[in-house]
């Protein structure tokens, strides 16, 4: 891994967001990944997101793993805070992180290897806390860093580039993020931009714990045919279940829709998701009925993607655990030390 | 049959108990109550990993003088356990005193001939005043305290006092404690010599204003006084008791007046991978955390704590100490996860260890740990163990300087980015190895960083250049050279009489040390010692074992591991440093140190033939 920093050179006529920034402001660093890598796509649009937004790029802690996924932090709003932990553990840090100041945004990058397999405890855990963040997994299925073994996300029955057929059944992230208690979840493609963008968008705004599973082939190593993880093959087997608008609470809603084939969806901040409908009846408020759908997909082949389960009034780790709205690392020990007279009191009561 | 044994405020008297059979509290009121006259008391609770039906035992060592370590030998038995009998029988000193429950006979081969018996029928006296199972079983407890209250002459009114205190506000429970008090009493009084136990209590005046407190309480105490905001723990023996501490004593002062609203989060976590995770996080974004745990967590946390060491995060870990290696002795006590720690995770990597001799220090040295954290941007550890964090111990009062802020280290603010101060994450600025940092979301478009655990040059930017990553080691080797001189200084005992021999030690084992300087001290054996109270070392120590002849090094663990440390850090001869090694669970003794040192101190002072020749 380099460190390659792009040119700052901004074209005069890139146009600034409210925040004062173009959607340039928001890259990071050269990407050092495979040309044509899923994850490239994905960066772009989380930068895209964040740019249409308005987030103040340093406002973002980006936290990542170990993996090819995790190195995806350095490509993307290089004005904010990065840090990439050990495999795996990403989540915990990403709690404590979000514990010492719940003002930022927080947005954790992953991989299948990363999160399916030494991570998967922390994956279940962080969801179950409901740390407010965005939780993206760059779901290959397969470990490119190391050159080309399976990863726990790879289906039964897919075949390695080397041939070899995969004998044991794949983790699905999107049914263990709602079953562990996720309360925003969709799924994606990386080389989807028009769905992945608004969705990324949405899972920002949702206060509590979203997870965005987004294929995102890996053209080095599961491309291929066989490969149930390859550009051609989602792109074949891609059933969309919906199509999000994000709209800002404060902006004008001007688009037209067609009476019955829209779903409106407002988040705890004032957001709106518009869901277009597309093809068939789908609730996403529904949790048991978005298990069921989700499972269905998988019986039959299908990548069944889209904002698959939200609970628009959600309560994350802070609400449960009743703390103050200042951000704990600004407090002082005026208000932390309980000082020398209460200390009297306390060896008072210990003779 | 041996003369009986007559002690005045000097004496062990041991509780052999079933586990869950509510005797912890009676104990500790029998402790209490002593303390209460002015005598100090040592307690100590022998107990198992189980939670209902294993023997268990408490053991309260009554002395005047002060000595708060475990003595050895016991000098009254309260057999209440039948499962143990025979081994509690045993361990009885010739002339001691062997109380027990004789409402069934039992055969003379059970008891022996050089011991005196008390036998009081617990179960009779219980079973004809109360009907219900339960209350039989709590108040036969409060009936032997009462009954030894009055062999022991401890003051009942002071008894009363504590019941007083304990249940405040519930008349009815006081009455009906003092009521079984006064059965165990009653019966004594009819029918036991008072003569027949010579071990008795005489009201003094050596307690002082100390404090009786369990180390876990008082470490918990330190982080919330230490201003840490964050606690991320997973449950383990024996420092599970820590984390509840924490939440208690911020139950109590964290909350705010108008909202209710807590200024602090504790989170369970999962494990002590997720544990140490969470602290690490909240401490590169700002926040004051810390963990508590023992040696299995430590082994779990050790990849994390590499990457807080390289990338300079602070976090603050309790190691409260138990046996080892693997799942070891759960619940006895030992000081031998120094290398563990002192060495924790891959690669060159070196950590601070603070080590509290007692509750006092707990306190102290948890909110100083979480200073240095913040000074040093590394990990730092409190070497507890169970010794001093499960045990109530008698000793100095908390106390604090009114005045104290946090001493957040070197953090670089919006301002002093502002103002075109150079910022480079791991840019050795003042020459003490200390870089600065920032906050995540202090300025806009200054003092942003990656934060990982590859290797970076001195502005955070990836790098695996060989120059590079030495001047990055040999910056961090600086930091732990600044750490020597910022963590607590060792503390020096000298005997009153110039002595080619000293002893080290550290942690808890302070207690037994310091009266077994006593004895060697009064058989003429003359030894100055070194308190070790952190990792790295002072100059100082190097300096007080090139002095002696030979220094002795008391431990608690197989391998004399700060030994171990003391070579790999200084340039000495081996042969220099003795190792004087005590690990079989319990607590080190007095007994046990100064015969030990007494014996190797005979062999040095045999003169060589050579010398006697000559």
């Amino acid at each position: 891994m380099t460190y390659i920093a792009k040119p700052r050179l901004h074209h005069p006529s890139l146009v600034k967001n409210k925040a004062g920034y173009t959607r340039r402001d928001y890259e990071g660093a050269v990407s050092t990944l495979c040309a044509g890598c899923g994850h490239d796509s994905i960066s772009a649009a989380i930068i895209q997101a964040c740019y249409e937004l308005d987030i103040l790029p340093h406002q973002v802690a980006k936290l990542s793993g170990i993996g090819c996924s995790s190195k995806a932090p350095t490509y993307f709003v290089g004005a904010s805070h990065g840090f990439n932990t050990v495999h795996g553990r990403m989540p915990s840090v990403m709690t404590g992180a979000n514990l010492a100041n719940r003002d930022l945004i927080y947005m954790g990058v992953s991989g299948d290897g990363d999160s399916a397999s030494i991570g998967l405890g922390q994956f279940a855990h962080v969801m179950r806390r409901g740390v407010n963040m965005t939780y993206i997994v760059m779901n290959n299925g397969v470990y490119g860093l190391t050159k080309g073994q399976f990863s726990a996300t790879a289906d039964k029955g897919s075949i390695s580039k080397k041939g070899v057929a995969n004998s044991d059944s794949s983790i699905d992230m999107v049914s263990l993020a709602i079953l562990m208690g996720a309360t925003f979840v969709g799924r994606s493609f990386s080389g989807d931009k028009h769905q992945l963008v608004p969705l990324i968008k949405a899972a920002m705004a949702h206060k509590g714990a979203a997870f965005l599973d987004v294929i995102s082939p890996c053209v080095a190593f599961n491309n291929h045919a066989g490969s149930t993880k390859s550009y051609d093959y989602v792109r074949e087997h891609n059933e969309a279940l919906n199509r999000v608008d994000f709209i800002e609470g404060r902006e004008e809603i001007t688009t037209d829709y067609e009476p019955g084939t829209v779903t409106t969806v407002q988040q705890h901040d004032g957001s709106l998701l518009r869901l277009r409908k597309l093809g068939e009846d789908y609730d996403p408020s529904d949790k048991v009925a978005a298990m069921k759908r989700v499972q269905e997909g998988m019986h039959a082949g299908e990548v069944v993607t889209g904002l698959l389960y939200v609970d628009p009034s959600p309560k994350d780790l802070h609400d449960n655990l009743n703390t103050i709205d200042a951000p704990l690392n600004t407090l002082e020990a005026a208000e932390l030390c309980p000082g020398t007279s209460a200390l009297d009191r306390i060896n008072a009561g210990l003779r | 049959m041996p003369q009986a044994i007559t002690a005045v405020n000097d004496f062990v008297v041991k509780f052999a108990n079933v586990n869950g059979s509510g005797s912890a509290s009676a104990n500790e009121l029998f402790a209490r109550s002593i303390l209460r006259m002015g005598v100090p008391v040592s307690p100590r609770n022998i107990f198992p990993s189980n939670i209902q039906g294993l023997p268990t035992w408490y053991e309260v060592r009554v002395t005047e003088k002060g000595y708060l370590g475990r003595r050895g030998g016991v000098d009254m038995m309260v057999a209440m356990n039948p499962q143990t009998w025979a081994e509690d029988v045993k361990e009885i000193e010739p002339g001691g005193y062997l109380f027990y429950d004789s409402t069934k006979p039992m055969p003379s081969s059970m008891f022996r001939e050089d011991i005196n018996v008390i036998g009081v029928p617990l179960t009779a006296i219980t079973n004809a005043t109360y009907s219900d199972a339960r209350q039989r079983q709590l108040f036969k407890n409060i009936i032997y305290v009462g009954a030894l209250s009055v062999l022991l002459d401890i003051d009942e009114k002071e008894i009363q006092r504590l019941f007083g205190e304990q249940f405040k506000g519930k008349e009815k429970l006081i009455d009906s404690n003092v009521k079984a008090m006064n059965l165990g009493r009653d019966w004594v009084k009819q029918h036991v010599d008072p003569d027949l136990v010579k071990l008795k209590v005489r009201k003094a005046d050596n307690v002082g204003d100390r404090i009786f407190v369990e180390g876990n309480s008082a470490a918990a105490l330190g982080a919330v006084y230490g201003g840490a905001t964050v606690c991320a723990w997973y449950p383990i023996t024996p420092s599970s008791s820590l984390a509840e501490a924490f939440q208690a004593h911020c139950k109590k002062f964290r909350h705010d007046k108008e909202t209710g609203k807590a200024k602090y989060a504790i989170v369970q976590a999962e494990d002590e991978l997720a544990s140490i995770g969470m602290v690490i996080g909240a401490g590169w974004n700002g926040s004051r955390a810390f963990t508590a745990t023992s040696g299995p967590g430590i082994s779990l946390m050790t990849e994390f704590i590499g990457l807080a060491y390289f990338a300079e995060v602070p976090a603050v870990i309790v190691n409260v100490q138990r046996g080892g290696p693997s799942t070891g002795m759960p619940t006895r006590t030992q000081q031998s996860d120094l290398l563990s720690c002192a060495y924790a995770s891959n690669g060159d990597t070196k950590h601070v260890l603070l080590f509290p001799e007692d509750p006092r220090e707990c306190f102290e040295f948890t909110a100083d740990a979480l200073d240095l954290a913040d000074r040093l941007q590394t990990p730092i550890f409190v070497m507890t163990d169970l010794d001093i964090g499960m045990n109530h111990r008698l000793c100095k009062p908390f106390a604090w300087d009114e005045n104290r802020v946090l001493d957040r280290g070197k953090v670089m603010t919006a301002a002093d980015l502002d103002a075109g101060k150079t910022f480079g994450r791991y840019l050795d600025v003042d020459g003490d190895g200390i870089p600065f940092r920032t906050y995540p979301g202090t300025h806009p478009t200054k003092g942003s960083y990656f934060t990982r655990g590859t290797t970076k040059d001195e502005f955070a930017r990836y790098s695996e250049e060989g120059p590079v990553y030495i001047r990055n080691m040999e910056r961090l080797q600086k930091k732990f050279h600044t750490a020597a001189k910022i963590a607590p200084q060792p503390l020096r005992y000298s005997s009153p009489k110039p002595t080619r021999y000293g002893v080290i030690y550290f942690g808890s084992t302070s207690p037994a040390m310091t009266e077994a300087l006593d004895h060697l001290e009064a058989e003429g054996n003359h030894v100055n010692a070194l308190r070790v109270r952190a990792y790295p070392f002072a100059q100082s120590v190097e300096e007080f074992i090139h002095e002696h002849e030979k220094v002795f090094v008391v431990e608690q663990n197989r391998d004399g591991q700060l030994r171990t440390m003391l070579m790999s850090e200084f340039t000495l001869d081996a042969r220099k440093l003795v190792p004087v090694l005590h690990y079989d669970g319990t607590p080190i003794t007095a007994r046990f140190i100064a015969t030990d040192i007494a014996k190797k101190l005979s062999q040095f002072k045999v003169v060589s033939f050579e010398k006697a020749a000559s």
